[in-house]
């Protein structure tokens, strides 16, 4: 169990001051996978900078099993990093060392015996899956086998906690599902508590139990996957069930009012647009949709178009009545004119724009 | 090809020549990455940004004592050394004297090559290491000088490299070797056969040097 409570970090610029950190919280317990999404800038390296106390936080702290990691002494912080395995971007292993020479260099450093590194260095990379590569350099891995190797070499000093700084972001697709993969494995083999940093929505489609949304150093959303993709109005469900952008649409949005519709868990599985039309008596016409399955639940994203002059708050109503996210994206009236590029994703021109792309690869 | 073995000249002086050349070379090679390297681990390490930053002391360092040394033109560097090699190996003459400013001219060159490969290595590799519970002595150890080794002795070659041309200029104020004894016997008695034999030794010399270095470095190497 990792927590993080108000964490503030302000850099000096000269005479200016940076706040790239302004009071992070979070907790994330044991056994489970927590990502941390958010765009360049928004605080997410001075973030695992300040959790692996590569630098101090300014104020705020962060403790491992309730022991206070933050404010350790100079001569105990190596011993503190020790309980936080890190997975970095690039692995940054040592071009000099060979597979078992980089697992066994956390090891070294605390002069374990040369045979009880022999050993545990052999069940770490069968345990990523790399027997047979113990004396290939990291020049002849693939960049998966590399993270693998990264990895292997993060769990070397049985860590509490597994801290994963964008450790797909360098991979091809297939390539990161194998790493995901073997992290949510792990996770649940091992007990680890692990955070991943990420810039991508489909790592924390995969294999987050939880998430966080960082933005301009603050945490703005923060909840278990399906509750932040249950909720219509958060800019998580948006991205996690990301809709086609709304222009080449205009054509066909001659008639009636367009809803937005959101149903997760138990109500994915009833047929709410055939009981809306048997209800109503009225035809509907669905313009786009995302259907899902996160944290193992079944999530619905629609776009539906009412008949001409259906009476929409009767649908709300009978929507929410059901528990199902509704909301009016657009009247027929107002639809022909305000349908100008984005005029039905109102956030579309904001920076969290970049978070939709990130999950271009799956929808 | 007659002419070089009835040379009594090359037949008389040219090994001991050539054993002058390779002690200066030699020796001073030695005391060069004896204290180049740590000096250039101090520059790399204590410049801002560094393992451990001290902007002043690096300031100082790096500024005056190095660009100072490598600002005067070596000739002049040696002949004005010559008190201090009298004072250290009691002699003024010879390839052991040389040595002494040999060595106190390419240290500072040294020292700047090294700091250069250590700036090499990657930012992450060092992240990396103090993650994992390093101490500053072991990201220099394991991570940084091991991880530019393969640099490391590249600059020592071309370092190596260039004592062999300091040696021959040293040799003019009485360090001996190659350089004495072309400016002796083929500059100042115009001897051809003298002057040709020691410019294709030299240049053997430095081609096995550099063949050398390169084939360690290469070995080292496993980018």
């Amino acid at each position: 169990m990792i927590t993080v409570t108000d964490l503030r970090k302000v850099y000096r610029q000269g005479k200016k001051e940076v706040v790239a950190l302004d009071g992070v919280t979070l907790s994330v317990p044991k056994g489970s996978i927590h990502g941390i999404i958010g765009h360049s800038g928004a605080g997410k390296s001075t973030l695992v900078r300040c959790l692996t106390l590569l630098d101090r936080p300014t104020s705020g702290s962060v403790s491992i099993d309730g022991t206070e990691l933050s404010s350790v002494k100079e001569s105990e912080i190596r011993a503190a990093r020790r309980r936080i395995g890190m997975v970095f971007q690039h692995a940054n292993l040592m071009d000099s060392r060979t597979a078992a020479g980089n697992v066994a260099h956390p090891l070294e450093l605390v002069k374990t015996p040369k045979d009880k590194i022999r050993t545990r260095v052999a069940e770490l990379l069968s345990l990523v899956g790399l027997e047979g590569f113990e004396n290939a350099y990291p020049s002849q891995l693939s960049g998966g086998q590399r993270q693998r190797v990264g990895i292997a070499r993060a769990l070397a000093a049985d860590p509490d906690v597994l801290l994963c700084d964008e450790p797909t972001s360098a991979l091809d697709p297939a390539t990161t599902d194998e790493i995901l993969d073997l992290i949510q494995d792990l996770t649940r083999r091992l007990q680890l508590t692990v955070l991943i940093i990420t810039h991508e929505m489909n790592v924390v489609k995969r294999v987050c139990d939880s998430v966080s949304l960082l933005s301009k150093g603050r945490i703005v959303e923060h909840g278990a996957l399906k509750d932040v993709a249950g909720d219509l109005e958060s800019k998580l469900a948006k991205a996690l069930l990301p809709l086609p952008a709304s222009e080449p649409l205009k054509g066909a949005l001659q008639g009636g009012p367009v809803l937005e519709i959101l149903f997760a868990g138990d109500n994915a599985k009833e047929p709410v647009i055939t009981g809306v039309a048997r209800h109503f008596d009225i035809d509907l016409n669905v313009l786009a949709g995302s259907v899902e399955t996160l944290g193992g639940q079944q999530f619905g994203h629609l776009r539906v178009q009412l008949a001409e002059n259906a009476d929409y708050d009767a649908v709300l109503g009978y929507l929410h009545q059901r528990g199902i996210g509704a909301k009016l994206a657009a009247t027929n009236a107002a639809a022909n004119d305000a349908l100008e590029p984005g005029a039905l994703e109102p956030d579309a021109a904001e920076p969290d724009a970049e978070l939709n792309d990130a999950t271009g690869r799956n929808s | 090809m007659n002419d070089i073995f009835s040379n009594p000249v090359l037949a008389k002086a040219l090994p001991e020549a050539i054993v002058e050349t390779l002690q200066m070379v030699g020796i001073s090679a030695f005391f060069t990455v004896l204290v180049g390297l740590p000096l250039g681990v101090f520059l790399h390490v204590t410049a801002p940004g560094g393992l451990r930053p001290m902007p002043v002391t690096n300031r100082i360092m790096s500024d005056v004592i190095v660009n100072i040394t490598r600002s005067i033109p070596f000739a002049i560097l040696m002949v004005a050394l010559i008190p201090l090699a009298r004072l250290l190996t009691g002699t003024s003459l010879g390839p052991v004297a040389a040595s002494v400013s040999l060595s106190i001219g390419t240290i500072p060159f040294f020292a700047r090559l090294v700091e250069t490969c250590l700036r090499d290595v990657h930012h992450g590799k060092i992240d990396a290491a103090q993650v994992m519970g390093s101490t500053k002595m072991q990201v220099i150890n394991k991570v940084m000088l091991r991880e530019s080794l393969p640099a490391l002795v590249a600059a020592t070659t071309t370092t190596v490299v260039t004592l062999v041309g300091y040696s021959a200029m040293a040799g003019l104020v009485g360090g001996g070797g190659l350089g004495k004894l072309a400016y002796n016997y083929g500059f100042q008695r115009f001897d051809v056969t003298v002057m040709i034999v020691t410019i294709v030794l030299i240049i053997v010399l430095v081609q096995v040097i550099q063949l050398v270095g390169e084939q360690i470095a290469r070995s080292l190497d496993h980018r």
